[in-house]
């Protein structure tokens, strides 16, 4: 275990004198910040329509959720936003250390593969949750000023489940840094992968054939919107466990496989 | 210390090493001579349990570096070819996440570190990023690492390429100093770096070991005849006859020298004999001029070069 905090620090090091650490964080609270205010804007305007609308006519006053539609529309962006970041958080774990030589001092030290693989995934997971620490001042504006106050369960559920989503695709962008001594490669790789996961939710979701529902069920974007809603499926729990799993899992095997690849 | 049995390593069908067989005892210091692409760094790595071998087996401190790895990576340090350093951090926190993924007590952590940087001078770099660090440097930061965990085997692969000639004496020397408590293992491909360090060479040639022996055996055993040079005033063929007669010559080549009649003989003569003032005898008894008399020993160089040159030929018949 001290091993991998060892590795873990000097990962988390490395992030925070790399000049893409703050690009990444930068652009990050940018974009968010700037789809926070759009969401935010929309359905204010929104609101206000309907109960302009409602004194008018003298219907019945307007059932929109401001705060519930901001959070889950908000969360929903952070889960396509980090498609993107996510790969600038990996790219470097393990094709870095292949191109610089440090895999050679990595690998004839007395610790254990998954001891260094492990201690880079919660590097990796740590960092990304460094990124989404000033979102969560969004969220505190929301539960300060909404009325009625917003519900605490779903944002709740909505960091956890860009947590499980981020985990799982870091897990994958790892193993894909395993496979190149190039970052940018690595990156590219890793950036066209998460397309391809992105591309099989929207074919998931555009029908309800046997294939389109069995795609929506291993999807893991389209699990995360549970999340966002507030709802935490046992179900979803299991697939990105198991899609986390499968990443390191791989990762692993990467690793021996170089051992004798070389 | 380290036992090296029939080891081989195959590329798929390229085999980088063929049956290496050595030893190496405790606190020695062993050359590892070949030209680029021996198998030198190929030995290394699977002494190092970085690769693994195809075939033979490997025992560092008695553990065996396949079934055991975990206790000879304790056991070794390891510089690799290039120092395995992180460009981005300073020589302090780099020899700090060393010594931790070394498995240092952590009480002695700092003790450890700070001896080692006196080991290789580099106290005055401790803030500095590696960086910003010239190669000769970087190459001391590589050596300490190898060092941190103050391990029975050092392991370095080429530990003096690259660098200026102040530098490479320095590392040789700081090399040198190192023996003893630890046991050592050099490779290199420049000849005279072994003759200055190492007490015991193995050369090592297109995978397959040529030579085990100490520089200097190791010199006069490839000669297989010892030289001796002079020069002489008088006539040529008739010295040649004299110094012929001499009991043990084997060969005598002449040349002649600029300037009055002087000539240079080159004589070959049988193993372990020295037969210098005969010669000489010989020579003043007959009424000629002794100018210069030398013996000529082989220098490692050549013998190197003698080594591969064999091997050419068998591979072009």
């Amino acid at each position: 275990m001290k091993y991998v905090f060892a590795l873990l620090e000097k990962e988390l090091r490395y992030y925070f004198v790399s000049p893409i650490a703050y690009v990444v964080l930068t652009v990050f609270l940018i974009i968010s910040g700037y789809f926070f205010y759009n969401i935010l804007t929309i359905f204010i305007e929104r609101s206000m329509f309907a109960s302009l609308q409602s004194q008018q006519f003298g219907g019945p006053p307007p059932s929109i959720d401001v705060p519930a539609l901001v959070s889950r529309n908000f969360f929903g962006v952070l889960s396509t936003v980090i498609l993107f970041m996510l790969p600038m958080i990996t790219m470097a774990t393990f094709a870095d250390e292949k191109r610089r030589g440090t895999m050679e001092l990595l690998m004839t030290s007395p610790v254990t593969n998954l001891q260094v693989i492990l201690g880079k995934f919660f590097a990796s997971l740590i960092f990304f949750l460094v990124m989404l620490l000033p979102t969560l001042l969004y969220q505190i504006f929301i539960l300060l000023y909404s009325s009625p106050r917003m519900a605490f369960g779903p944002i709740f559920s909505g960091y956890l489940g860009l947590l499980l989503l981020g985990g799982a695709l870091i897990a994958l962008g790892i193993f894909i840094s395993t496979l190149t001594e190039n970052q940018i490669v690595a990156a590219s790789v890793t950036f066209g992968a998460f397309l391809i996961l992105w591309v099989i939710d929207l074919s998931a979701r555009s029908g309800g054939t046997r294939l389109q529902e069995v795609l929506s069920y291993l999807s893991i974007l389209n699990h995360f919107e549970d999340f966002s809603k507030g709802v935490i499926d046992t179900s979803s729990l299991v697939i990105y466990a198991s899609f986390i799993f499968l990443g390191l899992f791989l990762t692993f095997r990467s690793i021996e496989s170089l051992r004798w690849r070389q | 210390m380290i036992e090296v049995d029939h080891l081989t390593k195959r590329f798929g069908s390229v085999k980088a090493i063929e049956n290496v067989t050595f030893q190496v005892e405790k606190g020695e210091i062993l050359g590892f001579l070949g030209p680029n692409g021996a198998g030198k760094t190929t030995t290394m790595r699977i002494l190092t349990c970085f690769l693994p071998a195809t075939e033979g087996t490997a025992r560092v401190a008695g553990f065996d570096v396949f079934d055991a790895p975990m206790e000879v990576k304790r056991r070794i340090g390891y510089l690799p070819e290039n120092p395995p350093v992180y460009n981005e951090l300073t020589v302090d926190s780099y020899l700090d996440f060393v010594a931790k993924i070394k498995g240092v007590d952590p009480k002695e952590r700092k003790k450890r570190i700070e001896e080692v940087k006196n080991r290789v001078s580099i106290k005055e770099y401790s803030g500095t990023l590696i960086k910003n660090l010239s190669k000769g440097y970087k190459q001391r930061v590589g050596l300490a690492q190898a060092l941190i965990h103050d391990p029975q085997v050092l392991i370095l692969d080429e530990p003096t390429v690259g660098l200026d000639p102040n530098q490479i004496i320095e590392v040789r020397q700081l090399i040198k100093g190192l023996s003893g408590n630890h046991t050592i293992i050099l490779s290199t491909h420049i000849l005279p770096e072994v003759s200055m360090t190492c007490q015991r060479v193995v050369i090592i040639s297109k995978g397959k070991i040529a030579a085990v022996d100490t520089p200097e055996n190791l010199t006069r055993q490839l000669q297989g005849a010892e030289r001796v040079y002079l020069e002489v005033k008088g006539p040529e063929a008739m010295v040649k006859t004299r110094i012929k007669e001499i009991e043990g010559v084997l060969r005598v080549d002449s040349n002649k020298l600029d300037g009055d009649e002087a000539f240079s003989f080159s004589v070959e003569t049988e193993l372990k004999k020295d037969i210098r003032s005969r010669i000489a005898k010989k020579v003043v008894e007959n009424g000629y001029d002794l100018l210069e008399l030398r013996t000529l020993s082989m220098s490692l160089e050549e013998v190197f070069l003698q080594l591969t040159t064999k091997e050419e030929e068998v591979r072009g018949q």
